[in-house]
């Protein structure tokens, strides 16, 4: 029964608009319990989860924008942007929050956790998976 | 009329109907996900950039702002608003229809 698996999360949707960014993100927080590879992958206006920058205050909502932050903490440590999705709406890497993570094997080095990949290569992660979530 | 968008044009095809049968004079107004239609330098820039002619083009501040896309990366012709702009668009028409 310990045998792990890969499990991807994968995000296709915007923040705010719709309850699912927020609900994916609690559910990858709890599953990191669960001691599995796991990864997040961030696609369409799934990207848009991760722009830096964002201020709920003057519309009252929850901003669990810094949450994405915590990821690195439960060992979530591979965010894969694809690159495609990020050119169709006009955004770089620099419009991202820059997302880190400490590397235990690595004399606690901080290490960017999100990784920029195309489609093509976003293509081979998915054939590779166990389990795939999406929200 | 008041149009107002709420999906984003890259899920939705809302902002290209509502765009469609806008008639010169209309105003627009983007809220919720339909703000990241106000967005310069995307695949679906163009097809609100023309209508700034000839339709008033409207983007909800608080929802840009929760969204982290600053005023200087919209399309220019955009003007942002806050709900007080909201409600006074609301009253300045005679209709307001929803695209959903």
């Amino acid at each position: 029964m310990s045998e792990t698996k890969k499990f991807m999360y994968i995000n296709r949707r915007p923040p705010y608009g719709t309850v699912y960014p927020l609900e994916g993100l609690e559910v990858v927080l709890i599953g990191a319990a669960f001691e599995q590879e796991v990864c997040m992958v961030f696609i369409s206006d799934g990207v848009f989860q991760l722009r830096q920058g964002q201020d709920t205050i003057d519309s009252g909502m929850k901003n669990f924008s810094p949450t994405y932050r915590a990821l690195g903490d439960y060992e979530v440590t591979r965010l894969y942007v694809e690159r495609e999705s990020l050119e169709e709406r006009g955004l770089t890497e620099a419009d991202l929050m820059p997302l880190t993570w400490e590397d235990e094997d690595d004399d606690w080095a901080e290490k960017p956790s999100i990784q920029i990949v195309s489609r093509a290569q976003l293509s081979d992660l998915l054939e590779e998976q166990d389990v795939v979530f999406n929200f | 009329m008041l149009h107002t968008v709420n999906k984003s044009p890259f899920e939705s095809t809302s902002l290209k109907t509502c765009l469609g049968l806008a008639q010169s004079g209309s105003d627009i107004l983007l809220i919720e996900d339909g703000v990241y239609g106000a967005l310069a330098g995307t695949i679906h820039t163009a097809m609100l950039a023309q209508a700034t002619g000839t339709i008033s083009v409207y983007a909800l501040g608080p929802d840009l702002k929760a969204r982290g896309l600053p005023e200087d990366r919209l399309i220019p012709g955009i003007k942002v608003v806050g709900y007080d702009g909201f409600v006074e668009l609301a009253c300045a028409n005679d209709k307001v229809q929803s695209w959903l």
